[in-house]
C-alpha cells in the first residue's frame, strides 16, 4: 500500500481515508439513531402513570460528575491523537488509557445511579417515561461500553505494533466515535437531566 | 430459566409438518451432496469466504430468488385460501402467519436483497473500481442479511412465525395479544439482517463517492449508479429508525417495558409513526434502483443516451426527499386529525409529479429509438403502464377523506402490488436477464424469457386487477375466509387463477436459467447487447480484478464513445493489481448473530449471553487481523487478459 506522507499518518492511504469518510458517514446513521430515541423520550416524557418522575428521582451531583468525566475523556482523547501526529507513542497510550479510565469511571457511576432508581422503585417496567429514560440512557451507555472495549483493543495494537498508518487509523477513528459519545451526552444533559429536574 | 420444550413445538398443521420434513430432506441432501462431491473445501474456499463483490452479489441474488419463491408459496397458499368462500384450507392463526412472513419475505428478504445484490455485481463496474470501499464488510452485511432471513424462516416449524403482519401494530403484537414467539423473531431476525442493510448503505455511499474511476464526475455517472447512491443514503437516515423501533418492540416484549402498551402510559401510536417513517422510505428502496435499472435497459435497447438525464437526476432526489415526509398517509383513519391528515395527504401526492417527470423522459428516449425488443426490454415497457396503474390508484388512496373508503380493504393490496410488482419484481427481472450475461458470460434463452414475460405480465393482471374491484365492494384485506353471500367468490377465483399462472412464469425462468446454463453459445466480446455503461467494457464473466486497467473517463457513456467516437477509455499500462484476501470471519459472525437471535427469541438468557460475548470475540478478532491484501503480478494479469480475449488492450 503507498503511503502518501504529506497527509497526516491516518489519512496517509486511499483506504485510510474512506475509512475515516465512512465512519462520518455511519455518524449520520448514529445521529439519525439517537435522534429516533430523543424523539422517544420525548413523546413518552410526561407518561409517569403511577410511577416517579424525573424531579422526584434525579439527583444532579452524580449527573455533574459524569458530565465532568465525560467532558475531560473527550479532551484527552484529542490530546492522544495530538501526541499521536508527533510520534510520542508513550504519551499517546497514557492519554488513551486516562480517556478510557474516565469512560469506565462514567460507567460506574451510570450503572450506580441506575441501581438507585430500581432500589426507589423505578424499573424500566414501572412507566413509559421509565422504559424510554432507561433505554436512551442505557443505549448511550452500551455504546460507552463497546467504546471502553474497542478503545481497549486499539491500545494493545498499538503497544503491540506501534504507532503505523494502520494503527493511527483506527485511533483517530476512534476519537471521532468517543467525541460523537460526547455531544450526545450534552443533549442528555441538558434535556432530560435539567429539564427533568425543573 | 424455565427450559420448556413445548415453546419451541409448532401444532397440528400437516402443511407444517409437511414443511419440516421438506426442510429436513433438503438439509441432508445437500449435506450429502458437499460430501459425495467433495465440495465442501471449494464452498468454503469460493464462495463463504469470499470477499468479492461480484460473488457477494451472486450470493444475494440466489437467496433473493430462493426467498421469492418461499415468499411465492405463502401467497398461493392465500390466494387458494380465500379462491372459493368457506374454504378449509388454513385456519385463521396459520393465515395470519402466512400473511405476515409473506409480505415480509417479499419486502425485506426478496426485493431488497436482490437489489442490494445487482447492485453489488454492477455499481463497481458502472464507476470503473476494482471493487467496493470496504470489501470484508461487505462479507458482513451479506451474511448478517442471509443469517437474519434464516432465523425468520425458521420460525415456521420452530416456535411460530410472527402473525401480527408485516407492519406488526401495536397492542396486537404486543406479548398480551400476541403470546406465541413468533413477534420476537420478528424484531430479532429483522434487526440482524437491517444491521447488514446498514453497512452496505455506508459501504456504498463511500464507494461510489470516493471509488470512481478519474473522470467521472457525478453527473456523468450512470443513472442506475445514480439512483443507487441516493437509495443507500435513504438507508442510512432510515434504517436506524428501524433498529430503535425493533429494539423498543424487543424491550417490551422480552423485557416488559411500557413503550406500546395501552396501560401505564405507552403508546401504540408511536409504533406505527417509527415503523411508517421507516416503512415508507423502505418502499423508495426498492423502486429507486428498480427505476436505475429501467433507464439503463431502456436507453440501451432504443440505442439513445437517456433523455433528460440531469431531470431524472433531480427528480430522484425530490422523490427521496419527499419519501420522509409521507409516512402518516398509512394511518389516516386513525384519528390524527384534519390538519395532520391534509398535510401528509398533499405531500404524499406530491411524489406524482417527479414520477411523472421520470415516465416521460422514458418515453422520450424510446421515441425515435431503434427499439429492439428483448426480453429485459419487455419487462421495461411494461413496467410503464402497469406502474402507471399503481401509481393512479396510489393517489386515489392518498386523499385522506377518499381513504375512509378504501382503508384496509383489497383495493390497497391491489394497488400496492401494482407498484411493487412492476416497480421492483419486474425491474429486478429484466436487470437480471440483462446483466447476467456480464457475470456468467452467456446470455438466457430469448425464447424462453419471452414465453416466462406472457405468462408473468398476463397473470399478473388476472391476479391483482379484481381485487380492485373486491376492495370497492367492500372485502378487507387480511380476511381469511367469508361466506358466499358476500358475492366475493367468482373474482378471488379469478384472482387464484392469475396467481397460478405467475407461478408458471417463476418456474418457466427457472428452467430457463438451466437450459441456458447448459445450451446457450458463450459470448467473448463482453458487450452482448451493445451497452452504453463501463461494466460492458470488461470481459464476461469478469476477471477478478474488474479492469486490468482503470479507464480514464471522458465523457457520459464512456463505453459508448469508445465504440463509436473512438474515444480512448484506457490509456494506461497494465500493473500489478493489488486484492483483498478472502476471510472467514463475515461467516463466523452471521452464524454467531443467527445463535444470539434464536436465544433471545426464546428467552434462554445464558446461552444468549454466550453468544453476545462470541460477537465481541469475533469483532475483536477482526480488529486484530492484519492481513493486508495481496499483489496480483503485472504479467500474471497480462496472461488472464490474453485468455480472456483481451478487449481492453
Ligand atoms: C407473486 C405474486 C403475489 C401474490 C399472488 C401476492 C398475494 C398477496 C396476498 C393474497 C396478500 C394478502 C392479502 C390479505 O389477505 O390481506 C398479500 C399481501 C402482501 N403482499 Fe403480496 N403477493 C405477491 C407478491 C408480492 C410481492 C412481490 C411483494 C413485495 C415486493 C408483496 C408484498 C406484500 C405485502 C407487503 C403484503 C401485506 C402483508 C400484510 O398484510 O401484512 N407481495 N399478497
Ligand atoms: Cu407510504
Amino acid at each position: 500500500m503507498k503511503v502518501d506522507t504529506s497527509k497526516p499518518l491516518e489519512y496517509g492511504t486511499h483506504e485510510n481515508s474512506n475509512r475515516i469518510f465512512g465512519f462520518w458517514v455511519f455518524l449520520g446513521a448514529e445521529i439519525a439513531l439517537f435522534a429516533t430515541l430523543f424523539t422517544v423520550f420525548f413523546v413518552l416524557a410526561n407518561r409517569f402513570a403511577d410511577g416517579p418522575s424525573g424531579s422526584e428521582l434525579f439527583e444532579i451531583g452524580p449527573v455533574l460528575i459524569e458530565t465532568f468525566l465525560l467532558l475531560t475523556s473527550s479532551f484527552t482523547i484529542g490530546l492522544a491523537v495530538h501526541a499521536m501526529r508527533h510520534q510520542y507513542k508513550r504519551a499517546m497510550l497514557v492519554f488513551f488509557g486516562i480517556t478510557l479510565l474516565m469512560g469506565l469511571g462514567f460507567l460506574g457511576i451510570e450503572i450506580t445511579e441506575f441501581v438507585t432508581y430500581v432500589h426507589e422503585g423505578a424499573t424500566l417496567q414501572t412507566s413509559a417515561f421509565l422504559s424510554s429514560l432507561f433505554v436512551l440512557l442505557g443505549t448511550h451507555g452500551a455504546h460507552v461500553t463497546f467504546g471502553f472495549l474497542w478503545g481497549a483493543a486499539i491500545m494493545i495494537q498499538l503497544m503491540r505494533r506501534g504507532i503505523n498508518p494502520a494503527t493511527a487509523n483506527k485511533s483517530f477513528i476512534f476519537s471521532l466515535y468517543w467525541h460523537f459519545l460526547d455531544v450526545v451526552w450534552i443533549f442528555i444533559f441538558s434535556f432530560v437531566y435539567l429539564k427533568g429536574l425543573m | 430459566m424455565n427450559f420448556d420444550l413445548e415453546k419451541f413445538k409448532v401444532h397440528g398443521e400437516p402443511l407444517i409438518y409437511g414443511a419440516m420434513i421438506s426442510i429436513a430432506l433438503a438439509s441432508i441432501g445437500i449435506v450429502v451432496g458437499l460430501t459425495v462431491f467433495r465440495k465442501w473445501g471449494w464452498l468454503w474456499r469460493e464462495w463463504l469466504t469470499t470477499v468479492d463483490h461480484k460473488r457477494i452479489g451472486v450470493m444475494y441474488i440466489l437467496a433473493a430468488l430462493l426467498m421469492l419463491f418461499r415468499g411465492g408459496i405463502d401467497a398461493l397458499m392465500m390466494r387458494l385460501q380465500t379462491a372459493a368462500p368457506d374454504m378449509k384450507f388454513l385456519d385463521a392463526q396459520h393465515y395470519n402467519e402466512v400473511f405476515t412472513t409473506h409480505g415480509l419475505i417479499m419486502i425485506l428478504f426478496m426485493a431488497m436483497p436482490f437489489i442490494i445484490g445487482l447492485m453489488n455485481v454492477v455499481v463497481p463496474l458502472q464507476i470503473g473500481a476494482r471493487d467496493v470501499a470496504f470489501p470484508r464488510l461487505n462479507a458482513v452485511s451479506f451474511w448478517l442479511f442471509f443469517f437474519g432471513a434464516m432465523l425468520l424462516n425458521i420460525s415456521f416449524v420452530i416456535g411460530g412465525s410472527p402473525d401480527a403482519g408485516w407492519s406488526a401494530y401495536f397492542p396486537l403484537a404486543s406479548l398480551e395479544f400476541s403470546p406465541t414467539v413468533g413477534n420476537n423473531y420478528y424484531s430479532l431476525a429483522l434487526q440482524i439482517s437491517g444491521i447488514g442493510t446498514l453497512i452496505t448503505g455506508v459501504n456504498f455511499i463511500v464507494t461510489i463517492l470516493k471509488m470512481r474511476a478519474p473522470g467521472m464526475k457525478l453527473m456523468r455517472m450512470p443513472m442506475f449508479t445514480w439512483s443507487v447512491l441516493i437509495t443507500n443514503v435513504i438507508i442510512v437516515f432510515a434504517f436506524p429508525v428501524l433498529t430503535v423501533a425493533l429494539a423498543l418492540m424487543m424491550f417490551d416484549r422480552l423485557f416488559g417495558s411500557q413503550f406500546f402498551t395501552m396501560a401505564n402510559g405507552g403508546m401504540d401510536m408511536l409504533w406505527a409513526n417509527l415503523f411508517w417513517v421507516w416503512g415508507h422510505p423502505e418502499v423508495y428502496i426498492v423502486i429507486l434502483p428498480a427505476f436505475g435499472i429501467y433507464s439503463e435497459i431502456i436507453a440501451t435497447f432504443s440505442k439513445k443516451n437517456l433523455y433528460g438525464y440531469t431531470s431524472m437526476v433531480a427528480s430522484m432526489l425530490i422523490i427521496s426527499l419527499l419519501s420522509f415526509v409521507v409516512w402518516a398517509h398509512h394511518f389516516y383513519t386513525m384519528g390524527q386529525g384534519v390538519m395532520v391528515n391534509s398535510f401528509f395527504s398533499i405531500s404524499t401526492m406530491a411524489i406524482a409529479v417527479p414520477t411523472g417527470v421520470k415516465i416521460f423522459n422514458w418515453l422520450f428516449t424510446l421515441r425515435k429509438g431503434r427499439i429492439s425488443f428483448t426480453t429485459p426490454m419487455l419487462y421495461s415497457l411494461a413496467f410503464i403502464p402497469i406502474f402507471t396503474i399503481g401509481g393512479v390508484t396510489g393517489v386515489m388512496l392518498a386523499m385522506a377523506s377518499a381513504d375512509y373508503q378504501y382503508h384496509n380493504t383489497m383495493f390497497l393490496v391491489a394497488h400496492f402490488h401494482y407498484v411493487l410488482i412492476p416497480g421492483a419484481v419486474f425491474a429486478v427481472i429484466a436487470g437480471f436477464h440483462y446483466w447476467f450475461p456480464k457475470v456468467f458470460g452467456f446470455r438466457l434463452n430469448e425464447r424462453l424469457g419471452k414465453h416466462a414475460f406472457w405468462w408473468i405480465i398476463i397473470s399478473f393482471n388476472v391476479a391483482f386487477f379484481p381485487l380492485f374491484i373486491l376492495g370497492l365492494m367492500g372485502m378487507t384485506r387480511r380476511m381469511y375466509t367469508y361466506s358466499a353471500e358476500t358475492g366475493f367468490g367468482p373474482l378471488n377465483m379469478i384472482s387464484f387463477a392469475g396467481a397460478l399462472g405467475l407461478a408458471i412464469g417463476f418456474a418457466i425462468l427457472v428452467y430457463n436459467i438451466y437450459w441456458s446454463t447448459r445450451y446457450m453459445p458463450r459470448d467473448k466480446t463482453g458487450d452482448p447487447w451493445d451497452a452504453r455503461t463501463l461494466e460492458w467494457a470488461t470481459h464476461s464473466p469478469i476477471p477478478e480484478y474488474n479492469f486490468a486497467v482503470v479507464p480514464n473517463v471522458k465523457s457520459l457513456d464512456a463505453f459508448w464513445a469508445m465504440k463509436y467516437d473512438k474515444q480512448p477509455l484506457f490509456e494506461d499500462q497494465i500493473t500489478k493489481i493489488h486484492m483483498p484476501s478472502n476471510t472467514g470471519k463475515p461467516f463466523v459472525l452471521g452464524v454467531v448473530f443467527f445463535f444470539l437471535g434464536f436465544f433471545l427469541v426464546f428467552s434462554m438468557w445464558i446461552p444468549a449471553i454466550v453468544a453476545g460475548i462470541g460477537v465481541l470475540i469475533v469483532l475483536a478478532a477482526m480488529s486484530f487481523d492484519r492481513d493486508h491484501g495481496f499483489y496480483i503480478p503485472a504479467d500474471k494479469v497480462i496472461k488472464t487478459e490474453k485468455k480472456l480475449g483481451g478487449g481492453t488492450l
